[in-house]
């Protein structure tokens, strides 16, 4: 919102009702992007976009429901499939590369048994590739969910998941 | 070793969200000095100094303030979606000075006449879209933002926004049609966002690192501004220097520093240095002789690159140049935003024959096939993604072409000799 409440941008202003989500939220174009990360981590573990969330912020924007999955599918963090309970987004940028990056995921592939773009069998990981996460002072670096994971060794990285899996931390 | 420093003075204090302690280190100086002009003088005194853009394209900051035209309502964007391989600059002023960041913004919507302001923040940093809020409802409560800034009759308000990750919002037209509500597509220029931005109204677009600067010229003067660095390019800059370095961070110095001081300055390199990758992916990669450029604007585009964002990636022998291949026509392929053929086409083409020639299975052809699509892509793409892969992979094959050619050809022998 803009200062004192005075409305600054364009677009109706309208305070609606979140439709899933029970909680009320601004409508405002430029509050799209937060509105879907809202709703697609709206829980701990709940990591994509159901077809109800997308056509309940389809109704609130008033945008057509085709038109909003395509806004959706242009930006790489937000899913429409069903994800792991964790993401892991391993950076394979240049920096990241030849500080081996292609250790980690070979380590990560063999451990979880799953290649990128795949959710493991139990539903608790999903492992993507990402080109940059701009933490290269530490590379190679991952993201877990929303946090930054750099300098691990292939022993903590272990225990980090399986703790993960666990349902602990 | 460089002893002048700005952003790097204030990140040093280690208490980033203390409002107090930035304001006792003569933070918000420079706002408080500013707003004493008329915006106009503002606006001329940012032209004094030669501050040029620092997201990448160097276009001189006060003129593009000075462009915006009309409007009963204007805007203020910083970007903050700092999405360029090996750079990581705007996340350290981010964590580590966001009031800088915020000043910089006051001072500038002052000058061009904005009362709402934006950051749009890359969804890859949650922990710096929270920590802004804070920094923002500080900054409210201190009244250097909000209603009668400084007891003035200025009032200006920021908010924050979370991107969803994509490479390409980091151009100013894409970042405004994604701030929108929108997919995240450039749109061509005329008319620039000066006069049509954000909802169609006159917006200015500068970067996290630009608006970290605006506050020095205010505070020391833009004479002062101006003394540092080269005639063409004045000013501190902050590079991100990664790979085989025994330090890598974030440095500041002055523009026209050599590579040399920077890899000097992160600890040297580990091992032999053979390559360097300067400005980000879209740069070019240079061999060692790279160490005595100077890193300013002119001095890159003479030496056939660009400064870019000033991000280093220092490689020692141990590095495949066949794999360096891969991951950047890999990372064109994957972040095009598919809007114009050249480049949807153009840049899986690309990755496709780096990926056969990184894993084994390339051709020697491959390489002028590969000049050929660059060239075309260069020429027919509509924004400066799709024309910029040329310099990084032109730079790669002339450069490091016999070492390409050479792997090729041993791993086509490799797989006869197995057979």
């Amino acid at each position: 919102m803009a200062i004192n409440g005075r409305v600054s941008a364009g677009g109706a202003d309208t305070v609606d009702d979140a439709g899933g989500v029970g909680k009320k939220r601004s409508t405002r174009r430029d509050t799209l992007l937060s509105a879907l990360h809202e709703v697609q981590n709206h829980s701990p573990g709940k990591t994509w976009i159901t077809n109800g969330e997308l056509a309940g912020i389809a109704q609130d924007y008033g945008i057509p429901l085709a038109e909003l999955d395509g806004i959706v599918s242009f930006y790489t963090m937000f899913s429409r499939e069903r994800r792991g309970r964790h993401v892991i987004r391993l950076c394979d940028s240049l920096s990241c590369r030849i500080c081996g990056s292609l250790d980690i995921y070979q380590h990560i592939r063999k451990k979880l048994g799953i290649s990128r773009g795949m959710t493991t069998g139990d539903g608790a990981f999903s492992l993507e590739i990402v080109n940059c996460l701009g933490a290269c002072g530490t590379s190679p670096n991952m993201m877990i969910d929303d946090h930054l994971i750099s300098g691990l060794s292939a022993a903590e990285i272990d225990t980090m998941l399986d703790s993960l899996a666990r349902g602990e931390a | 070793m460089n002893d002048i420093q700005f952003v790097a003075r204030f990140a040093a204090l280690g208490k980033p969200l203390d409002i107090d302690a930035f304001a006792l280190s003569s933070g918000f100086s420079g706002l408080r000095k500013a707003l004493a002009m008329a915006p106009a003088e503002v606006v001329a005194e940012v032209k004094r100094s030669g501050l040029r853009g620092r997201g990448g394209a160097g276009f001189p900051t006060g003129l593009k303030w000075e462009s915006i035209v009309g409007g009963d309502e204007r805007y203020l964007v910083c970007n903050a979606d700092e999405g360029e391989p090996g750079t990581f600059k705007d996340r350290f002023v981010l964590e580590h000075a966001p009031f800088l960041v915020l000043e910089g913004m006051a001072i500038a919507a002052y000058a061009i006449g904005a009362r709402t302001g934006y950051i749009y923040v890359r969804g890859e940093y949650p922990q710096i879209v929270a920590s802004l809020s804070s920094a923002i409802a500080s900054a409210v409560k201190a009244g250097y933002l909000g209603e009668h800034i400084l007891g003035s009759d200025f009032a200006f308000g920021v908010e924050v926004r979370k991107g969803g990750g994509s490479y390409v919002v980091g151009d100013e037209t894409a970042l405004l049609n994604s701030l929108m509500g929108n997919r995240g597509y450039p749109f061509l220029k005329p008319p620039f966002p000066t006069e049509k931005g954000l909802w169609g109204k006159p917006t200015i677009v500068n970067n996290v690192e630009t608006l970290a600067y605006v506050p020095y010229i205010f505070a020391h003067g833009a004479d002062a501004f101006a003394s540092i660095g080269s005639p063409d390019s004045p000013g501190l800059k902050l590079f991100s220097v990664s790979g085989h370095v025994a330090h890598p961070g974030v440095y500041e110095f002055p523009m026209g520093s050599t590579v040399r001081d920077l890899e000097a300055a992160a600890g040297g390199a580990m091992g032999n240095l053979k390559a360097v990758q300067i400005g980000g992916t879209a740069g070019p990669v240079f061999d060692a002789a790279a160490l005595d450029y100077s890193l300013d604007f002119a001095s890159m585009r003479k030496a056939g690159g660009a400064l870019g964002s000033g991000a280093l990636v220092f490689m020692n022998t141990t590095v495949n140049m066949a794999q360096v291949l891969d991951v950047t026509m890999r990372f064109f392929a994957e972040e095009s935003c598919g809007q114009c053929f050249p480049c949807r086409y153009g840049t899986r083409q690309l990755a496709f024959m780096a990926n056969k020639i990184a894993s084994g299975q390339g051709k020697v052809e491959y390489l002028d096939l590969m000049r050929d699509t660059a060239r075309v892509m260069v020429g027919s793409s509509l924004c400066p993604f799709g024309q910029s892969i040329a310099l990084p992979l032109e730079s790669l094959l002339n450069g490091f072409g016999d070492e390409v050619v050479s792997f090729v050809k041993q791993q086509e022998f490799l797989k006869e000799a197995a057979v």
